[in-house]
Protein backbone atom coordinates (compact mmCIF):
# COMPACT_ATOMS: atom_id res chain seq x y z
CA UNK A 1 0.00 0.00 0.00
CA UNK A 2 2.78 2.41 0.92
CA UNK A 3 4.08 1.83 -2.74
CA UNK A 4 0.31 2.89 -4.49
CA UNK A 5 -0.08 5.83 -2.16
CA UNK A 6 3.52 6.94 -4.09
CA UNK A 7 2.58 6.41 -7.37
CA UNK A 8 -0.46 8.05 -7.06
CA UNK A 9 0.72 11.82 -6.89
CA UNK A 10 3.51 10.94 -9.02
CA UNK A 11 1.09 9.52 -11.79
CA UNK A 12 -1.54 12.99 -11.26
CA UNK A 13 1.60 14.82 -11.86
CA UNK A 14 2.34 13.72 -14.67
CA UNK A 15 -1.18 13.92 -16.09
CA UNK A 16 -1.69 17.54 -14.74
CA UNK A 17 1.69 18.02 -16.51
CA UNK A 18 0.37 16.47 -20.00
CA UNK A 19 -3.25 18.08 -19.87
CA UNK A 20 -2.13 21.77 -18.44
CA UNK A 21 0.55 22.05 -21.18
CA UNK A 22 0.00 23.88 -24.60
CA UNK A 23 2.34 21.51 -26.39
CA UNK A 24 0.22 18.43 -27.77
CA UNK A 25 3.86 16.75 -27.86
CA UNK A 26 3.65 16.42 -24.04
CA UNK A 27 1.00 13.50 -24.27
CA UNK A 28 3.52 11.51 -26.81
CA UNK A 29 5.79 11.31 -23.69
CA UNK A 30 4.99 7.66 -22.13
CA UNK A 31 5.78 7.92 -18.33
CA UNK A 32 7.99 5.69 -16.80
CA UNK A 33 6.47 3.72 -14.15
CA UNK A 34 9.02 3.74 -11.37
CA UNK A 35 9.35 0.23 -11.12
CA UNK A 36 11.25 0.20 -14.18
CA UNK A 37 13.87 2.56 -12.81
CA UNK A 38 14.86 -0.18 -10.50
CA UNK A 39 18.59 -0.88 -10.85
CA UNK A 40 19.78 -4.55 -10.67
CA UNK A 41 23.24 -5.69 -9.78
CA UNK A 42 24.70 -9.19 -10.76
CA UNK A 43 27.55 -9.79 -8.41
CA UNK A 44 29.12 -13.53 -9.90
CA UNK A 45 32.34 -14.84 -7.81
CA UNK A 46 34.47 -17.70 -8.84
CA UNK A 47 36.35 -19.41 -5.70
CA UNK A 48 40.08 -19.78 -7.73
CA UNK A 49 41.97 -21.50 -5.10
CA UNK A 50 42.93 -25.31 -4.58
CA UNK A 51 41.48 -25.55 -1.28
CA UNK A 52 40.77 -22.38 0.35
CA UNK A 53 37.09 -22.33 0.53
CA UNK A 54 35.88 -19.03 1.11
CA UNK A 55 33.08 -17.79 4.03
CA UNK A 56 29.61 -16.40 3.28
CA UNK A 57 30.86 -13.78 -0.14
CA UNK A 58 29.01 -10.50 1.30
CA UNK A 59 28.53 -7.79 -1.01
CA UNK A 60 27.51 -4.17 -0.27
CA UNK A 61 26.81 -0.78 -2.14
CA UNK A 62 28.09 2.01 0.02
CA UNK A 63 28.90 5.95 -0.77
CA UNK A 64 31.62 6.56 1.61
CA UNK A 65 34.26 4.23 3.71
CA UNK A 66 36.59 1.31 2.51
CA UNK A 67 36.67 -1.87 4.27
CA UNK A 68 40.29 -1.94 4.28
CA UNK A 69 43.08 0.16 4.01
CA UNK A 70 46.90 -1.40 3.69
CA UNK A 71 48.87 0.13 6.33
CA UNK A 72 45.88 0.61 8.54
CA UNK A 73 44.31 -1.24 11.87
CA UNK A 74 41.88 -3.54 10.85
CA UNK A 75 38.51 -2.53 12.25
CA UNK A 76 36.56 -4.75 14.95
CA UNK A 77 34.31 -5.47 11.75
CA UNK A 78 37.13 -6.88 9.59
CA UNK A 79 38.53 -8.78 12.51
CA UNK A 80 35.59 -10.79 12.79
CA UNK A 81 35.25 -11.57 9.39
CA UNK A 82 39.19 -12.49 8.23
CA UNK A 83 39.20 -14.22 12.02
CA UNK A 84 36.17 -16.07 11.77
CA UNK A 85 34.55 -15.60 8.23
CA UNK A 86 31.46 -13.44 9.86
CA UNK A 87 30.85 -10.80 7.19
CA UNK A 88 27.45 -8.96 9.19
CA UNK A 89 29.53 -6.80 11.08
CA UNK A 90 31.13 -5.24 7.88
CA UNK A 91 27.62 -5.33 5.93
CA UNK A 92 25.91 -4.07 9.03
CA UNK A 93 27.95 -0.73 8.82
CA UNK A 94 26.69 2.90 8.90
CA UNK A 95 28.23 3.46 5.76
CA UNK A 96 26.78 0.59 4.04
CA UNK A 97 22.51 1.00 2.02
CA UNK A 98 22.13 -2.19 0.31
CA UNK A 99 24.03 -5.55 0.98
CA UNK A 100 23.48 -9.16 0.38
CA UNK A 101 25.15 -12.23 1.87
CA UNK A 102 25.86 -15.89 0.44
CA UNK A 103 23.78 -18.72 2.62
CA UNK A 104 27.32 -20.81 2.29
CA UNK A 105 30.67 -20.84 2.16
CA UNK A 106 32.19 -21.08 -1.68
CA UNK A 107 33.56 -24.02 -2.28
CA UNK A 108 37.36 -23.98 -4.28
CA UNK A 109 36.03 -24.22 -7.98
CA UNK A 110 32.72 -23.17 -7.16
CA UNK A 111 30.77 -20.35 -8.34
CA UNK A 112 28.23 -18.18 -6.83
CA UNK A 113 25.90 -15.01 -7.54
CA UNK A 114 24.50 -12.46 -5.61
CA UNK A 115 22.01 -9.79 -6.50
CA UNK A 116 21.18 -6.11 -5.37
CA UNK A 117 18.71 -3.80 -6.04
CA UNK A 118 19.12 -0.18 -6.18
CA UNK A 119 17.26 2.89 -7.61
CA UNK A 120 20.31 5.06 -8.08
CA UNK A 121 23.92 4.30 -8.23
CA UNK A 122 25.16 7.81 -8.24
CA UNK A 123 28.20 8.02 -6.13
CA UNK A 124 27.74 4.06 -5.50
CA UNK A 125 30.69 2.02 -4.68
CA UNK A 126 30.76 -2.05 -3.97
CA UNK A 127 32.45 -3.82 -2.37
CA UNK A 128 33.05 -7.44 -1.77
CA UNK A 129 34.22 -9.26 0.95
CA UNK A 130 35.51 -13.22 2.23
CA UNK A 131 37.75 -15.09 4.43
CA UNK A 132 40.36 -17.65 3.30
CA UNK A 133 39.06 -19.93 5.78
CA UNK A 134 41.83 -22.54 6.26
CA UNK A 135 44.03 -19.29 7.15
CA UNK A 136 44.56 -17.59 10.56
CA UNK A 137 43.24 -14.29 9.56
CA UNK A 138 43.60 -14.03 5.48
CA UNK A 139 40.70 -12.11 3.38
CA UNK A 140 39.76 -11.29 -0.19
CA UNK A 141 37.33 -8.62 -1.82
CA UNK A 142 36.75 -5.84 -3.50
CA UNK A 143 37.32 -2.51 -1.44
CA UNK A 144 34.63 -0.04 -2.57
CA UNK A 145 34.97 -0.21 -6.50
CA UNK A 146 33.41 2.43 -8.53
CA UNK A 147 30.46 1.74 -10.05
CA UNK A 148 28.53 4.51 -10.74
CA UNK A 149 29.39 4.48 -14.51
CA UNK A 150 27.91 0.77 -15.07
CA UNK A 151 25.53 1.34 -17.83
CA UNK A 152 22.60 -1.46 -18.25
CA UNK A 153 24.17 -4.56 -19.67
CA UNK A 154 27.64 -3.47 -18.44
CA UNK A 155 29.53 -5.68 -17.02
CA UNK A 156 33.41 -5.77 -15.24
CA UNK A 157 35.43 -8.55 -14.28
CA UNK A 158 38.07 -8.60 -11.79
CA UNK A 159 40.58 -10.39 -9.89
CA UNK A 160 40.98 -10.35 -6.03
CA UNK A 161 44.43 -10.77 -4.31
CA UNK A 162 44.97 -12.19 -0.72
CA UNK A 163 45.11 -9.86 2.51
CA UNK A 164 46.16 -10.38 5.81
CA UNK A 165 43.74 -8.47 8.45
CA UNK A 166 47.45 -8.55 10.90
CA UNK A 167 44.74 -9.14 13.92
CA UNK A 168 46.39 -12.64 14.39
CA UNK A 169 49.98 -14.13 14.24
CA UNK A 170 50.08 -16.52 11.45
CA UNK A 171 50.98 -19.30 13.29
CA UNK A 172 48.70 -22.10 11.25
CA UNK A 173 48.53 -23.72 14.54
CA UNK A 174 45.87 -26.83 15.36
CA UNK A 175 43.22 -24.89 17.61
CA UNK A 176 43.69 -21.53 15.53
CA UNK A 177 41.91 -21.79 12.07
CA UNK A 178 38.49 -22.13 11.44
CA UNK A 179 38.28 -23.50 8.58
CA UNK A 180 38.01 -27.76 7.40
CA UNK A 181 41.18 -27.85 7.56
CA UNK A 182 41.60 -27.42 11.53
CA UNK A 183 38.01 -26.39 13.31
CA UNK A 184 39.59 -24.17 15.48
CA UNK A 185 38.77 -20.84 17.17
CA UNK A 186 38.05 -18.21 14.44
CA UNK A 187 37.02 -14.64 16.55
CA UNK A 188 39.48 -13.64 19.28
CA UNK A 189 39.94 -9.90 19.62
CA UNK A 190 43.40 -10.04 21.07
CA UNK A 191 45.08 -8.29 18.28
CA UNK A 192 48.67 -9.55 17.39
CA UNK A 193 51.98 -6.55 17.37
CA UNK A 194 51.60 -6.20 13.70
CA UNK A 195 47.87 -5.07 13.63
CA UNK A 196 48.16 -3.38 9.91
CA UNK A 197 46.53 -4.75 7.25
CA UNK A 198 48.82 -6.27 4.56
CA UNK A 199 49.10 -7.98 1.34
CA UNK A 200 48.75 -12.04 2.45
CA UNK A 201 52.30 -13.66 2.40
CA UNK A 202 50.65 -16.96 1.69
CA UNK A 203 50.46 -19.76 3.43
CA UNK A 204 52.91 -22.03 4.52
CA UNK A 205 51.99 -25.64 6.03
CA UNK A 206 53.78 -28.70 7.53
CA UNK A 207 55.13 -29.99 4.26
CA UNK A 208 57.01 -26.90 3.41
CA UNK A 209 59.11 -26.78 6.98
CA UNK A 210 56.60 -25.23 9.40
CA UNK A 211 56.40 -28.78 11.01
CA UNK A 212 53.85 -27.31 13.38
CA UNK A 213 51.08 -26.15 10.95
CA UNK A 214 47.79 -27.90 10.19
CA UNK A 215 47.90 -27.25 6.83
CA UNK A 216 49.43 -28.95 3.66
CA UNK A 217 50.50 -28.36 0.38
CA UNK A 218 47.43 -28.43 -0.72
CA UNK A 219 45.86 -25.18 1.45
CA UNK A 220 48.70 -22.83 -0.55
CA UNK A 221 47.26 -20.27 -2.74
CA UNK A 222 49.05 -17.95 -5.10
CA UNK A 223 47.48 -14.23 -6.14
CA UNK A 224 44.49 -13.99 -7.44
CA UNK A 225 42.34 -16.11 -5.46
CA UNK A 226 38.73 -14.99 -6.44
CA UNK A 227 37.29 -13.47 -9.90
CA UNK A 228 34.21 -11.48 -9.66
CA UNK A 229 32.07 -10.08 -12.63
CA UNK A 230 29.66 -7.53 -11.84
CA UNK A 231 26.77 -6.82 -14.23
CA UNK A 232 24.07 -4.47 -14.76
CA UNK A 233 21.26 -6.49 -15.50
CA UNK A 234 18.48 -3.33 -15.55
CA UNK B 1 57.44 -9.95 -55.10
CA UNK B 2 56.45 -7.87 -58.29
CA UNK B 3 54.75 -4.73 -58.51
CA UNK B 4 51.50 -6.00 -60.02
CA UNK B 5 51.11 -8.79 -57.21
CA UNK B 6 52.17 -6.31 -54.32
CA UNK B 7 49.26 -3.68 -56.15
CA UNK B 8 46.94 -6.53 -55.66
CA UNK B 9 47.69 -7.41 -52.12
CA UNK B 10 47.11 -3.69 -51.41
CA UNK B 11 43.58 -3.18 -52.94
CA UNK B 12 42.75 -6.39 -50.97
CA UNK B 13 43.81 -5.43 -47.99
CA UNK B 14 41.62 -2.13 -48.92
CA UNK B 15 38.88 -3.74 -49.42
CA UNK B 16 38.95 -5.89 -46.84
CA UNK B 17 39.99 -3.20 -44.23
CA UNK B 18 37.21 -1.35 -45.13
CA UNK B 19 34.67 -4.02 -44.24
CA UNK B 20 36.45 -6.27 -41.22
CA UNK B 21 38.78 -4.22 -39.95
CA UNK B 22 41.85 -6.77 -39.90
CA UNK B 23 44.77 -5.87 -38.44
CA UNK B 24 48.10 -8.21 -38.25
CA UNK B 25 48.96 -8.38 -34.67
CA UNK B 26 52.53 -8.90 -32.86
CA UNK B 27 52.42 -10.86 -29.78
CA UNK B 28 55.35 -10.71 -27.48
CA UNK B 29 55.17 -13.78 -24.77
CA UNK B 30 58.20 -13.39 -22.55
CA UNK B 31 58.49 -16.07 -19.60
CA UNK B 32 58.96 -14.28 -16.69
CA UNK B 33 59.61 -17.09 -14.13
CA UNK B 34 63.07 -18.00 -12.71
CA UNK B 35 62.84 -21.58 -13.37
CA UNK B 36 60.09 -22.54 -15.27
CA UNK B 37 59.80 -23.90 -18.87
CA UNK B 38 57.01 -23.47 -20.99
CA UNK B 39 56.38 -26.47 -23.66
CA UNK B 40 55.05 -25.17 -27.22
CA UNK B 41 52.81 -22.26 -27.04
CA UNK B 42 49.58 -21.43 -28.65
CA UNK B 43 48.45 -17.86 -29.79
CA UNK B 44 45.44 -17.65 -31.47
CA UNK B 45 42.52 -14.74 -32.60
CA UNK B 46 39.45 -16.01 -32.67
CA UNK B 47 35.71 -15.27 -32.16
CA UNK B 48 34.84 -14.09 -29.05
CA UNK B 49 32.33 -16.48 -27.51
CA UNK B 50 35.01 -19.61 -28.25
CA UNK B 51 37.38 -20.54 -25.25
CA UNK B 52 40.25 -22.81 -24.84
CA UNK B 53 39.54 -22.60 -20.84
CA UNK B 54 37.70 -20.96 -18.94
CA UNK B 55 38.46 -20.46 -14.90
CA UNK B 56 35.78 -22.36 -12.66
CA UNK B 57 35.19 -24.76 -15.51
CA UNK B 58 36.23 -28.18 -16.10
CA UNK B 59 38.94 -28.43 -18.59
CA UNK B 60 38.32 -29.82 -21.96
CA UNK B 61 40.12 -33.03 -23.29
CA UNK B 62 42.21 -31.03 -25.76
CA UNK B 63 43.25 -29.01 -22.78
CA UNK B 64 43.77 -31.72 -20.67
CA UNK B 65 46.33 -33.19 -23.26
CA UNK B 66 47.82 -29.47 -23.76
CA UNK B 67 47.99 -29.19 -19.81
CA UNK B 68 49.73 -32.95 -18.75
CA UNK B 69 51.68 -33.34 -22.17
CA UNK B 70 52.41 -29.88 -23.44
CA UNK B 71 50.29 -31.26 -26.77
CA UNK B 72 48.68 -28.39 -28.65
CA UNK B 73 47.43 -30.70 -31.78
CA UNK B 74 44.01 -31.21 -30.23
CA UNK B 75 43.50 -26.89 -29.34
CA UNK B 76 45.05 -26.64 -32.70
CA UNK B 77 42.18 -28.29 -34.36
CA UNK B 78 39.86 -26.94 -32.24
CA UNK B 79 40.43 -23.40 -33.61
CA UNK B 80 41.04 -24.17 -37.27
CA UNK B 81 37.29 -25.45 -37.10
CA UNK B 82 36.18 -22.14 -36.27
CA UNK B 83 38.45 -20.23 -38.22
CA UNK B 84 40.56 -18.60 -36.03
CA UNK B 85 44.02 -16.98 -36.76
CA UNK B 86 46.30 -19.22 -34.87
CA UNK B 87 50.68 -19.44 -34.78
CA UNK B 88 51.48 -23.07 -33.18
CA UNK B 89 54.64 -23.56 -31.55
CA UNK B 90 56.06 -20.08 -32.10
CA UNK B 91 59.20 -20.43 -30.08
CA UNK B 92 59.89 -24.06 -31.78
CA UNK B 93 60.12 -26.01 -28.95
CA UNK B 94 60.82 -25.07 -25.01
CA UNK B 95 60.78 -21.24 -23.73
CA UNK B 96 63.20 -21.10 -21.18
CA UNK B 97 62.78 -18.67 -18.29
CA UNK B 98 63.07 -14.88 -19.21
CA UNK B 99 62.79 -15.75 -22.65
CA UNK B 100 60.99 -14.54 -25.45
CA UNK B 101 59.46 -15.30 -28.54
CA UNK B 102 57.02 -13.35 -30.88
CA UNK B 103 53.87 -14.69 -32.93
CA UNK B 104 52.19 -13.34 -35.37
CA UNK B 105 48.24 -13.45 -35.97
CA UNK B 106 45.57 -11.87 -37.79
CA UNK B 107 42.52 -10.19 -35.60
CA UNK B 108 39.39 -9.04 -37.93
CA UNK B 109 35.41 -8.33 -36.94
CA UNK B 110 35.19 -12.23 -35.98
CA UNK B 111 38.61 -12.91 -34.31
CA UNK B 112 38.33 -10.37 -31.96
CA UNK B 113 39.58 -12.11 -28.99
CA UNK B 114 43.08 -13.25 -28.12
CA UNK B 115 43.71 -16.21 -26.34
CA UNK B 116 47.52 -18.21 -25.00
CA UNK B 117 48.11 -21.39 -23.98
CA UNK B 118 51.28 -23.13 -22.98
CA UNK B 119 52.46 -26.13 -20.27
CA UNK B 120 54.65 -24.88 -17.80
CA UNK B 121 57.36 -27.76 -17.13
CA UNK B 122 57.67 -29.18 -14.32
CA UNK B 123 54.53 -29.23 -12.97
CA UNK B 124 51.35 -32.23 -13.57
CA UNK B 125 48.98 -30.09 -15.14
CA UNK B 126 50.07 -26.52 -14.67
CA UNK B 127 49.68 -24.11 -17.68
CA UNK B 128 50.14 -20.20 -18.48
CA UNK B 129 46.94 -18.77 -19.92
CA UNK B 130 45.09 -16.32 -21.67
CA UNK B 131 41.71 -16.10 -22.20
CA UNK B 132 39.76 -14.12 -24.69
CA UNK B 133 41.31 -11.15 -24.50
CA UNK B 134 39.83 -8.50 -26.33
CA UNK B 135 41.71 -7.13 -29.10
CA UNK B 136 42.04 -3.36 -29.30
CA UNK B 137 41.34 -1.99 -32.83
CA UNK B 138 42.86 0.98 -32.51
CA UNK B 139 46.50 0.91 -33.29
CA UNK B 140 49.04 0.28 -30.47
CA UNK B 141 51.28 -1.57 -28.58
CA UNK B 142 49.50 -3.16 -24.96
CA UNK B 143 50.70 -4.89 -22.14
CA UNK B 144 48.98 -7.92 -20.69
CA UNK B 145 50.65 -9.93 -17.71
CA UNK B 146 49.43 -14.00 -17.29
CA UNK B 147 48.80 -16.00 -14.48
CA UNK B 148 49.63 -19.50 -13.96
CA UNK B 149 46.51 -22.68 -13.55
CA UNK B 150 45.73 -25.72 -12.79
CA UNK B 151 43.84 -27.85 -14.92
CA UNK B 152 42.45 -29.82 -12.54
CA UNK B 153 42.90 -32.99 -14.86
CA UNK B 154 46.26 -34.48 -12.50
CA UNK B 155 46.96 -34.68 -8.79
CA UNK B 156 49.93 -33.12 -8.16
CA UNK B 157 52.48 -35.38 -7.20
CA UNK B 158 55.02 -33.48 -8.34
CA UNK B 159 56.76 -37.27 -9.23
CA UNK B 160 59.26 -36.68 -12.85
CA UNK B 161 58.03 -39.57 -14.65
CA UNK B 162 58.87 -40.62 -18.53
CA UNK B 163 56.60 -41.21 -20.84
CA UNK B 164 53.16 -39.38 -18.04
CA UNK B 165 52.46 -36.26 -20.81
CA UNK B 166 49.44 -38.03 -22.30
CA UNK B 167 46.01 -37.59 -20.33
CA UNK B 168 45.10 -39.78 -17.38
CA UNK B 169 48.84 -40.86 -16.90
CA UNK B 170 50.13 -39.51 -13.46
CA UNK B 171 53.49 -37.79 -13.56
CA UNK B 172 55.79 -35.03 -14.45
CA UNK B 173 56.71 -35.68 -18.36
CA UNK B 174 59.71 -33.55 -17.78
CA UNK B 175 61.95 -31.47 -15.62
CA UNK B 176 64.31 -29.12 -18.65
CA UNK B 177 67.06 -27.11 -17.04
CA UNK B 178 67.52 -28.23 -13.48
CA UNK B 179 67.95 -31.85 -13.08
CA UNK B 180 64.97 -33.08 -10.84
CA UNK B 181 65.37 -35.32 -7.24
CA UNK B 182 64.16 -38.87 -7.98
CA UNK B 183 62.60 -41.95 -5.77
CA UNK B 184 59.95 -38.71 -4.14
CA UNK B 185 57.18 -40.72 -2.45
CA UNK B 186 54.51 -38.41 -3.89
CA UNK B 187 53.22 -34.99 -3.06
CA UNK B 188 49.35 -35.98 -3.22
CA UNK B 189 47.33 -38.57 -4.98
CA UNK B 190 44.28 -36.67 -4.88
CA UNK B 191 42.97 -33.78 -7.62
CA UNK B 192 40.61 -32.01 -5.14
CA UNK B 193 39.43 -28.92 -7.16
CA UNK B 194 38.68 -30.22 -10.67
CA UNK B 195 38.26 -27.47 -12.34
CA UNK B 196 40.33 -25.01 -13.85
CA UNK B 197 42.21 -22.86 -11.28
CA UNK B 198 44.84 -20.89 -9.78
CA UNK B 199 47.77 -23.18 -9.62
CA UNK B 200 49.13 -23.10 -5.98
CA UNK B 201 52.49 -23.40 -6.89
CA UNK B 202 54.84 -26.70 -6.92
CA UNK B 203 56.07 -27.78 -3.03
CA UNK B 204 59.70 -29.42 -3.79
CA UNK B 205 61.90 -30.41 -1.50
CA UNK B 206 65.79 -30.12 -0.26
CA UNK B 207 66.05 -33.95 -0.65
CA UNK B 208 68.13 -35.31 -4.27
CA UNK B 209 66.54 -38.96 -3.35
CA UNK B 210 63.89 -39.77 -1.47
CA UNK B 211 61.64 -37.15 -0.16
CA UNK B 212 57.94 -36.14 -1.56
CA UNK B 213 58.65 -33.99 -4.45
CA UNK B 214 60.71 -34.65 -7.22
CA UNK B 215 60.95 -31.17 -7.61
CA UNK B 216 63.80 -28.59 -5.92
CA UNK B 217 61.62 -26.27 -3.63
CA UNK B 218 64.52 -23.50 -4.03
CA UNK B 219 64.67 -24.14 -8.37
CA UNK B 220 61.28 -25.12 -9.06
CA UNK B 221 58.50 -22.75 -7.59
CA UNK B 222 56.78 -19.76 -9.03
CA UNK B 223 54.76 -16.14 -8.27
CA UNK B 224 52.18 -14.87 -10.00
CA UNK B 225 52.48 -13.23 -12.84
CA UNK B 226 54.38 -15.79 -14.68
CA UNK B 227 54.48 -13.96 -18.35
CA UNK B 228 54.33 -10.76 -19.87
CA UNK B 229 52.44 -10.32 -23.55
CA UNK B 230 53.13 -7.57 -25.39
CA UNK B 231 50.89 -6.84 -28.15
CA UNK B 232 51.35 -4.51 -31.21
CA UNK B 233 47.86 -3.81 -33.54
CA UNK B 234 49.47 -2.78 -36.21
Amino acid sequence: MKALKLCVPVFAGLLLAGCGGDDNDVMLETPTPPAAEEIMLKVTAVNLTNGQPLSPIGIALHKEGQFWQIGEAASAELETLAEGGDNSGLLGLDVVMMSSSAAAPLAPGASQELMLTTESLEDYKLSVITMMVNTNDGFTGLNAMDVSNLAEGDSISMRTHAYDAGTEENTEAQGTIPGPADGGEGFNSAREDMDKVAMHPGVVGNEDGLSSSVLDSTHKFDNPLMMVTITRMK
Amino acid sequence: MNKATSALITGLTLMAGGTAMAADVEVKITNLTQGIYFTPLLVAAHSSDAHLYQIGSKASEQLQAMAEGGDISGLADVLSGIDASAAANPAEGLLAPTAFTMAMVESSETNSTLSIVAMILPTNDGFVGLDAWPIPTEAGTYHIYLNAYDAGTEANNELVVDGSGAPGSLGIPASPGMAPGAQGSGVTSEETNMMVHIHRGNLGDDEATGGKSDLHNTVHRWLNPVAKVTVTVK
